[in-house]
């Protein structure tokens, strides 16, 4: 019988078998400054020490602020305290830092397949849900709590319980105007925010395949929202490409060696899947969320559902309170909905592909008056990118700040939030109660759908301007 | 090799909060996770459903753990995908400073899950349509407490029902016996050792800085 991808490269890594989990080797840790600190002391305090310190990168993003000119200061009073504290543990422990300051500064998932530092085949881990963003290289990688990171940290190894096998294949092409956010979004709707519960997900079929690299991590980004243990795709002469001449990938012979080894890296013909899941790409429209969950999503042209058309996933009580929390009432339309603010940003789209597409609805136009409208690279590298393109001028003469990177307002990074109970629409991945300040209202949607809704001032299809 | 308090038995009063997809923003909010320690959350637990006013922490009378009869709930019974989201340990942490030592719920996000064996705090699962019956006993019981043994897997109810469960041994044995899962790990040491060496050699690359 054939192995999956996820088989194969679990199979390269299995230390030993320990009854339900296994003993598994991890290539990549990466650690941040929100969790990083904690770790690393908790280490020390426990008379151990890190294990293989090559394997391990720091990257400053989930406290730092993303204000022009910034420091360790942050907007929340304690933010230094975060900051200072991992990067005192990473010198101590000899750990590559990407700080505040260093070109390579960026989220984490949109540094690590920038630098080369993921790469088809490895393990990655990082205490950080959205890891599985980067399994778009073909790597296997999934978040985990502090706890683990420490334990990956002490012993090079993590004990993990095998999940299933779920494929989920994409026919068709994605039409005009349509893009992989509204994908992932449309995904989450058909299969809800539990729909990959103990599943490793690989994505395939032809619209996959027709990706961008870029494209395929924001997919992969939102298998944290179906609850999946990871989702990887596998490499192709795209992830190849991509990854040639990246700072940390392989180099001379060893890229050689690298090449012929990733190109094994696929599915059997005749490997079983535990889980099938067939998507057309061709049905999926631009789309929003209208509730508090990510799949609380409907096509933006649509309304927002009356509960029978959304029984089959969710039950009475958390569709009522998804609307009461957003202030929406059955069959509103969606389009047109009155927006406070609008921000892209984030390791689900910040990318440069991302503000290439923002920038394109955006230019010589004006952000409508009373929205508050944010750009936050996802890297220093794309900050820089963009710059050298002008996408920076486009976005100011818009009317939207431009930033420094960092995780930022997708969950109140360095203390900053939208204003009580305002109406974001936002390139981020959750639109939970709360996340993005006291009472904000998250509807979420691609960079291209808050370019043109921040024009609108209302929820806004970008094919229509 | 016992770090932790054994726990062959969680007994306390239960608070039902039984809905869908209670994200790990909802356990502990972003702006409650002030300092570069495991401690300083449980006033933060829960906080957006908490308070009526979070920032002058003025408690909501609806929300159940504001109730005089779950104000010390040790266990929480909830709905399908619990602690969705964030991997932020900080819900554990936040849970376990409150007092809570065990949460039933009909399925777990999978971090959730593991940062919850790795902090002394049973994640039992337990069909939606049982957790239903047990919520609706402990709402009318004099004293709404559980008793849940993890040795015999099973949850006994003031009427003396007793609802079986199932959990992998792994996760049990870490929870009844407290151990450290590094502690555990580090005895099998030579055969990390001899995996690495073997896998350097094959993949010379990943190992090349």
């Amino acid at each position: 019988m054939g192995q999956t991808l996820f088989d194969k490269i679990w199979a390269q890594h299995s230390v030993k078998e320990l009854g339900d989990v296994s003993l598994l080797a991890i290539d990549r840790i990466l650690l941040h400054e929100r969790t990083g600190g904690v770790a690393l002391r908790s280490l020390r305090d426990s008379g151990r020490s890190v294990r293989g310190v090559e394997r391990v990168f720091g990257i400053m993003d989930h406290v730092v602020d993303t204000f022009p000119g910034r420091t360790d200061k942050t907007v929340m009073p304690t933010g230094a305290d975060f900051i200072r504290t991992f990067r005192e543990e990473c010198a101590r422990n000899g750990i590559t830092l990407f700080d505040i300051g260093d070109p390579r500064q960026g989220i984490v998932h949109v540094v690590s397949p920038e630098q080369g530092i993921v790469q088809p085949g490895v393990t990655l881990i990082a205490p950080d849900s959205h890891t599985c963003t980067q399994g778009a290289i073909g790597a296997m990688a999934w978040g985990v709590g502090s706890s683990e990171a420490e334990h990956a940290l002490a012993t090079g190894v993590l004990r993990v319980a095998k999940p299933a096998n779920m494929r989920i294949r994409v026919t068709g092409a994605l039409g005009l105007g349509v893009t992989v956010k509204d994908l992932a979004l449309h995904i989450l709707a058909e299969l809800s925010a539990g729909g990959g519960k103990g599943c490793a997900i690989e994505y395939c079929g032809e619209a996959i395949e027709a990706l961008e690299i870029e494209a395929r991590m924001t997919l992969c980004n939102m298998a944290a929202e179906l609850s999946a243990f990871n989702a990887m795709i596998a490499p192709d002469d795209k992830t190849i490409a991509y990854l040639k001449g990246r700072p940390f990938a392989p180099q001379g012979a060893l890229w050689d060696q690298a090449e012929a080894y990733w190109r094994t890296l696929k599915s059997d013909d005749d490997a079983i899947f535990d889980r099938d899941v067939t998507i057309d790409a061709s049905a999926v429209a631009p789309m929003v969320t209208w509730g508090a969950s990510p799949q609380q999503a409907s096509p933006l042209n649509a309304r927002v559902p009356a509960y029978e058309e959304v029984a089959a996933r969710e039950s009475r009580e958390s569709y009522q309170r998804g609307l009461d929390y957003m202030a929406l009432e059955s069959g509103a339309p969606l389009e047109g909905i009155k927006i406070d603010a609008a921000f892209i940003g984030s390791c689900t789209n910040s990318r440069i592909s991302d503000l290439r597409a923002a920038a394109a609805v955006l230019k010589g136009r004006k952000v409508a008056a009373g929205v508050k409208a944010i750009c936050v690279p996802g890297s220093s590298q794309v900050k820089l990118q963009a710059e050298a393109e002008g996408i920076d001028k486009v976005f100011a003469d818009a009317g939207f700040e431009w930033r420094e990177s960092g995780c930022s307002m997708c969950f109140f990074a360095g203390g900053e939030s939208f204003a009580p109970k305002a109406r974001v629409v936002s390139s981020t991945n959750r639109n939970f109660e709360n996340r993005q300040g006291p009472g904000t209202r998250t509807h979420l949607a691609s960079p291209a759908v808050v370019a043109a809704s921040a024009i609108a001032g209302a929820l806004a299809d970008p094919r229509k301007l | 090799m016992s770090a932790r308090t054994p726990m062959p038995l969680v007994s306390g009063v239960a608070a039902p909060l039984v809905r869908a997809n209670i994200d790990t923003d909802i356990i502990i909010p972003s702006r409650e996770i002030r300092s570069t320690t495991k401690q300083g959350l449980k006033d933060g637990l829960f906080a957006g459903w908490r308070y009526t006013d979070i920032d002058a922490r003025v408690a909501n009378p609806d929300f159940v753990l504001n109730q005089p009869r779950y104000a010390d709930a040790k266990i929480i019974l909830g709905g399908p995908n619990f602690g969705c989201g964030s991997s932020r340990e900080h819900a554990v942490w936040a849970l376990h400073e409150y007092g809570v030592r065990a949460v039933i719920a009909p399925s777990f996000n999978a971090i959730f899950y593991g940062n919850c064996i790795r902090n002394s705090l049973a994640p039992v699962t337990l069909s939606e349509e049982y957790i239903a019956t047990i919520a609706a006993e402990i709402e009318s019981a004099d004293t709404p407490a559980l008793e849940i043994d993890l040795v015999q897997s099973e949850i006994r109810t003031p009427s003396g029902a007793r609802f079986g469960f199932s959990m992998p041994d792994e996760p049990r044995e870490m929870l009844v016996n407290g151990f450290d899962a590094i502690d555990l790990t580090l005895t099998h040491d030579e055969a990390i050792n001899a995996h690495r060496a073997r896998d350097a050699a094959a993949r010379s690359w990943v190992y090349a800085r």
